[in-house]
């Protein structure tokens, strides 16, 4: 007997109980659909994840300025300024394959016309720029002879753009930074958000010098050459923790410290935090497919439930079958084909359906969701799994129907 | 003399039930040649519904030789009595077992699928078994949709597709009134003179007449086993007729 033909009678049987047969695949619709929009959504979170380290740069490390203990007080990272602009420059003279920022950060208020805003002030290198991916949208970068000289010019971000100028083109304008008159030499690309949720353009960059000394005032700063922190890009095909390596031996020598003793900085290895982070969501990821997979397999459930009903039932069609001739794998195979037809078309429709749905989570939550043909195909072939799972067992119970008791089955 | 249809050697059939065991048949050896008309009767629980199983390749007898047709089936595995079945035997049975919300021709056509037979040749073999049953004009009906006597000749026409080498019927008339039985064995009666072997089980002796041979079973034996004058159905309908 051919697939067609047993497709057919499947067909005509599921017919015959057209509420019965449509109960039954709902619970493989819902399985289905839900398996498709939580992998959508998790699939989402892991993209925007995905995105925002390739928006931060791969193969980032960041040392920031150790702890300093004062009067067994220890007073957190940053608070002593072991790390100087010197180690940035060693770091890019003697590591191949790195480059270093170093940077100063604090507060100031901006003001232009009769505008003003507070906002985040780094003070730092040319080199900044490329080491953190950040690109501009107008104006130029430092240029030497305004790092050496401590020239009073600033690049600005997008929201200072936005709260400072508003429709104005920032370029060339002079702003006011703790009175001190600046010159607006470029604008920085949209960011966004960061990963932690801080505004990445709401900024000014500036040269490193000018910041400590015009700025900041040497008063905050230790030390006159002391940075805060030092950015540093590894080279696209190096190894990230090799290199993470390099810089903390040649700190470590810098620094003069004696082996055993701690570090004086603390290193981070971004591209490893931003992993972390992958794996998380990834975890997410599966564990909404696997809940999600649960409704489905209650769905296969009311299959076998369903099919259970319908070979008792259909005891007597059984044992006419099995007298005009039908074998063991006719039966087999009739019943494994109706088990299938209904998951397999609650699979279809539950993909539909599961489409809509992410479509309108995206919608509605306004989260980023991402169909993947391999998510869809997955989820059909577990409904088709299902289907042949939880129907064999009616199957071959139908199919070991003695035809003398099926036939004088009342 | 050629080899009988049917040959039975010492069948015995053994149920258990629970602790106790039942005789069902308790040494059955009989012939049946090709064209007979045989009539198998007896009370309930005689046996005569376990030798029709036994006849009928449905089911294996627990000791002695059963060869249909010469060939021995008392040993076959389950698969290979459904192919006996389906080539050897046409089942009629009390109650028709057609299936429900399924056309007159497409449950004539039911063996041929599981013979094989291509979609083409089936439609035509099962349109012209219709036919020959008198149901020419109702190919697509639903078995709710024809009469008693209808449903049981569809039931017939199903029997007789794949051109087996007899009829075994169950109580064929048992769900039937007196006047569609008496046409109904005319029906078989015009089938065994065409020379096809039919075996009718019946506790009715009204039905029993038609027959040629009549098997009476008591307690899984056979007891006697008689010729008959075989009234003629079709003769008594046209008197039926004019009366």
């Amino acid at each position: 007997m051919n697939l067609l033909a047993l497709l057919r009678i499947a067909l005509r049987a599921l017919a015959v109980n057209k509420l019965r047969s449509a109960l039954t695949m709902l619970g493989i619709i819902i399985g289905v659909s839900a398996v498709i929009v939580m992998v959508a959504v998790g699939a989402g979170a892991q993209a925007r994840v995905e995105e925002q380290i390739r928006a931060l740069g791969a193969n980032l490390l960041l040392i920031l300025s150790g702890a300093r203990t004062q009067s067994g007080v220890r007073l957190g990272l940053g608070s002593n300024f072991s790390l100087d602009e010197s180690d940035a420059f060693a770091i890019s003279r003697e590591i191949p394959g790195a480059t270093a920022a170093p940077a100063v950060r604090g507060g100031a208020q901006m003001v232009w016309g009769n505008s003003n805003w507070s906002t985040t002030i780094y003070g730092t290198t040319p080199e900044y720029l490329p080491v953190r991916q950040w690109t501009l949208a107008g104006g130029r970068s430092f240029e030497p002879a305004e790092m050496s000289g401590a020239g009073k010019v600033c690049i600005i971000g997008q929201t200072v753009v936005k709260q400072l100028f508003g429709a104005t083109d920032p370029v060339g304008q002079t702003v006011r930074i703790r009175r001190v008159p600046f010159t607006v030499i470029g604008v920085l690309e949209t960011k966004g958000q960061s990963m932690m949720g801080t505004d990445q353009d709401d900024i000014v960059l500036m040269p490193l010098n000018t910041a400590r000394n015009r700025v900041l005032g040497a008063t905050t700063l230790a030390k006159q050459r002391a940075v805060s922190v030092i950015w540093v890009k590894v080279e696209d095909g190096l190894d990230t923790n090799a290199v993470a390596d390099q810089v903390r031996a040649l700190l470590r020598q810098r620094h003069r410290l004696q082996p055993g003793a701690d570090d004086d900085f603390s290193l981070r290895n971004l591209a490893e935090i931003m992993a972390a982070q992958e794996a998380s969501s990834r975890v997410l990821t599966i564990l909404l497919a696997a809940v999600a997979s649960v409704s489905l397999v209650v769905g296969g459930i009311g299959i076998m439930n369903i099919m259970l009903v319908s070979v008792t039932e259909r005891t007597r069609e059984i044992g006419l079958r099995m007298a005009v001739g039908a074998r063991t794998r006719d039966i087999l195979g009739q019943f494994l084909v109706e088990a299938v037809t209904l998951s397999l078309i609650g699979g279809l429709v539950g993909t539909l359906l599961g489409i809509a749905g992410a479509f309108a989570v995206g919608q509605i939550a306004g989260w980023r969701v991402l169909l993947s043909g391999e998510a869809v195909l997955l989820a059909v072939a577990f409904a088709f799994l299902i289907g042949v799972f939880f129907g064999f067992y009616p199957a071959r119970k139908a199919a070991r129907l003695n035809p003398v008791e099926a036939l004088r089955f009342e | 003399m050629p080899a009988p249809l049917i040959r039975t050697r010492g069948l015995e059939k053994i149920y258990r039930l629970g602790d106790s065991e039942v005789h069902a048949l308790a040494g059955v050896s009989i012939d049946i040649a090709e064209g007979e008309f045989v009539a198998v009767m007896g009370p309930s629980g005689s046996g005569k519904s376990t030798f029709m199983n036994l006849v009928g390749c449905l089911d294996r007898p627990t000791r002695g030789a059963y060869a249909l047709g010469g060939e021995d089936v008392s040993t076959l595995d389950t698969d290979a009595l459904a192919s006996a079945r389906n080539r050897n035997i046409g089942f009629v049975f009390q109650n028709f077992n057609l299936l429900a919300r399924t056309p007159a021709i497409e449950n004539v056509e039911l063996p041929l699928i599981y013979a094989g037979v291509p979609a083409a040749e089936r439609t035509a073999r099962a349109s012209e078994m219709l036919a020959r049953v008198g149901l020419a004009e109702r190919l697509r009906h639903l078995p709710s949709q024809l009469s008693g006597g209808q449903q049981q000749r569809v039931a017939i026409a199903r029997a007789l597709v794949t051109r087996p080498l007899l009829i075994l019927a169950d109580e064929p008339t048992g769900a039937l009134d007196s006047h569609t039985s008496l046409e109904l064995m005319a029906l078989f009666q015009e089938l065994n003179r065409g020379g096809m072997t039919v075996v009718i089980v019946t506790h009715e002796p009204d039905i029993a007449r038609f027959a040629g041979r009549v098997l009476r079973f008591l307690d899984g034996r056979v007891v006697s086993d008689e010729p008959n004058a075989a009234n003629d159905a079709r003769a008594l309908l046209a008197q039926e007729a004019t009366a």
